[in-house]
């Protein structure tokens, strides 16, 4: 179906997703744990700790034997998900996870709500605005975000399936429901919303429904979109990137710091192959505040409004 | 292999710190100090009390052994030669390129460890997560950790024993290598442990505190606890000495990380042949 004809009216979090297919993997595999640190509730993981108990471990406020005692876990084959918020899970127990889980490459996955600026009233503290570099940066590391409650799901399975380390994010807000429940996903290949012919933008996460909007836009204004959801920014899928560059010119858009994250991905393919120009739309390296999630994206430019000037600017057409 | 009997461990450990200092000598690096504190322990250990298999060294049934002070490898590395997981010779490329043996212990190079370690206090954590898993499962395997004095001080190390006295881990034995001794000076100098095996019962740990170069004391504490299943996780703190076999390493705190030349070589191998009989 044309995705701008959908109707984006539904709206689910993806932690949410995270939480539902995390209990219908660890029904399906009893190796499937969940090492939570008190944040259970929020993390929507309640319902696999009330379910399967025996595969559930809550270490209390301790992020950092969280990560070691799942890297201990997955030594004896079982298939730990670390469950916390994204700034914890990146930064508190970001030297356990390089020592303990991606330095021998165990089975371990992290897996964490709250990414980017959707803990908006939570403030600067609470907002994840690097995790995503952090972790594109540790060798054997995966690192996902999913863009609705549906493909999380399915990316949350895949991580489950394929063996060694996986970042996966998830927001704390509800965004828009883009996929059909039976949509399939591959980890590293991104997924094509939209052909188009003048211009390419890339987005993930939180940030693709804006680029959807931005889309239908644009296309009415006569610029013809390619559209892109790059739920995994590591590995990047340099093939579609690649194809995008043929355009020569590409937006990105991410609720993430610019520098290290789907802006940095992209950038380093484009400048590798010498050719195409990216625009980076996504948290203008600061820390964010409490207020609402529309007026911090507002804040740092992740706006329909903003890349559909962005576009029109690289393609020099005036609106 | 037959377990050793205690005039045999004895020997066994001759042999063991004789074959960390060579190595370190070979390397011209590492940690010979804190390995030869810890001789006597691992040697009971390997040659008498885990229920391992060399030949088949990922056996899911076997005991497991985190070396949470991975720095002081070489006496790990000296009781996985020595059992044969790895042919002898490579005792010679320790920190080379290539080699099962790292700088740290590496389980993707080194059949034997049971996990990568080296960054101070986060081995326990993997320790608790590998007999979590076993108590789950209703294995029978146990989980040996050995943690340094000074590494006591990382505060994930009580993360880690208050989530072992939780899941109520009775098939988890800590040991604390208390040599008082830590790269800056005396542990009571650089950040004092206080009574550390009282924080470890306080904390709900089942405790004892020995003699760690009596090998008799070390293999009746073993004996002792071995079929304790009381829901308690056990820790053992061992009274021992830095650099314990060669006496100008004893208690010099110079010797944490510092490898002996030609001539220190030859006078450890001695002091060790002569001194521990």
């Amino acid at each position: 179906m044309n995705i701008l004809e959908k109707d984006l009216s539904t709206k689910k979090t993806t932690r949410e997703a995270f939480g539902d297919e995390v209990v219908k993997l660890g029904k399906e595999d009893r190796n499937i744990y969940v090492v939570d640190a008190d944040i259970a509730k929020s993390c929507k993981t309640m319902k696999f700790a009330k379910e399967l108990p025996e595969q559930h471990v809550n270490v209390g406020i301790a992020e950092q034997n969280a990560a070691g005692l799942a890297a201990g876990l997955s030594t004896t084959g079982k298939v730990p998900f670390v469950s916390t918020y994204a700034v914890f899970g990146s930064l508190r127990m970001s030297e356990q996870i390089r020592q303990e889980v991606c330095y021998p490459k165990l089975n371990v996955k992290v897996a964490c709500s709250h990414g980017g600026l959707t803990p908006a009233s939570d403030g600067g503290s609470h907002q994840a605005v690097e995790d995503m570099g952090i972790y594109r940066s540790m060798p054997n590391m995966t690192v996902i975000m999913g863009s609705d409650y549906y493909s999380t799901r399915k990316l949350v399975e895949q991580a489950a399936e394929i063996y060694g380390p996986v970042y996966l994010r998830f927001t704390r807000g509800a965004i828009p429901v883009i996929y059909d429940e039976n949509e399939e996903f591959e980890i590293g290949k991104a997924k094509k919303l939209h052909e188009g012919k003048d211009i390419a933008i890339i987005a993930n996460g939180d940030a693709v429904h804006l680029a959807i909007e931005a889309t239908k836009e644009l296309e009415k204004l006569g610029i013809s979109v390619k559209l892109l959801d790059m739920h995994t920014i590591k590995p990047i899928d340099r093939e579609a990137v690649v194809e995008c560059l043929e355009l020569g010119q590409i937006i990105t858009v991410e609720d993430h710091n610019i520098l290290n994250g789907l802006g940095s991905a992209v950038s380093e393919v484009a400048a590798e192959e010498g050719k195409g120009k990216v625009k980076r739309i996504g948290i203008q390296d600061q820390f964010g505040e409490s207020a609402p999630y529309e007026k911090l994206l507002e804040l740092n430019g992740i706006t329909i409004e903003n890349i559909v000037n962005t576009a029109n600017d690289l393609v020099g057409v005036k609106v | 292999m037959t377990a050793l009997n205690i005039e045999e461990l004895k020997e066994k450990a001759i042999e063991m710190r004789k074959t960390v200092v060579t190595m370190v000598h070979k390397a011209q690096s590492g940690h010979p100090g804190g390995s030869l504190s810890a001789a006597d322990l691992m040697t009971a250990l390997y040659f008498k009390e885990m229920n391992i298999d060399p030949n088949n060294p990922d056996w899911e049934d076997r005991d497991r052994f985190v070396l949470s002070k991975g720095h002081v490898c070489p006496i790990l590395y000296s009781a996985l030669a020595l059992r044969g997981y790895v042919p002898y010779e490579k005792v010679y490329a320790l920190r080379e390129y290539g080699s099962p043996f790292q700088g740290h212990p590496d389980m993707k190079k080194c059949p034997g460890v049971d996990i990568s370690t080296g960054s101070l206090g986060q081995g326990l954590s993997t320790a608790v997560g590998m007999a979590l898993a076993g108590k789950r499962d209703k294995e029978n395997y146990r989980v040996f950790s050995l943690l340094g004095d000074g590494e006591c001080q990382e505060g994930q190390i009580w993360e880690a024993v208050q989530s072992a006295v939780k899941y109520q881990l009775d098939n988890l034995v800590v040991f604390v290598d208390f040599n008082n001794l830590q790269i800056d000076g005396t542990c009571d100098e650089i950040m004092p442990l206080q009574d550390i095996e009282k924080k470890f019962e306080t904390f709900g740990f089942e405790t004892k505190r020995i003699d760690g170069h009596s090998m008799e004391k070390v293999v009746e504490m073993l004996d002792e606890i071995r079929d304790v299943k009381n829901g308690k996780p056990k820790c053992v703190v061992l009274d021992t000495v830095k650099g314990r076999g060669v006496s100008y390493m004893e208690n010099v705190v110079d010797w944490h990380g510092a490898a002996p030349n030609d001539e220190q070589l030859e006078k450890a191998i001695v002091d060790i042949e002569g001194g521990l009989k």
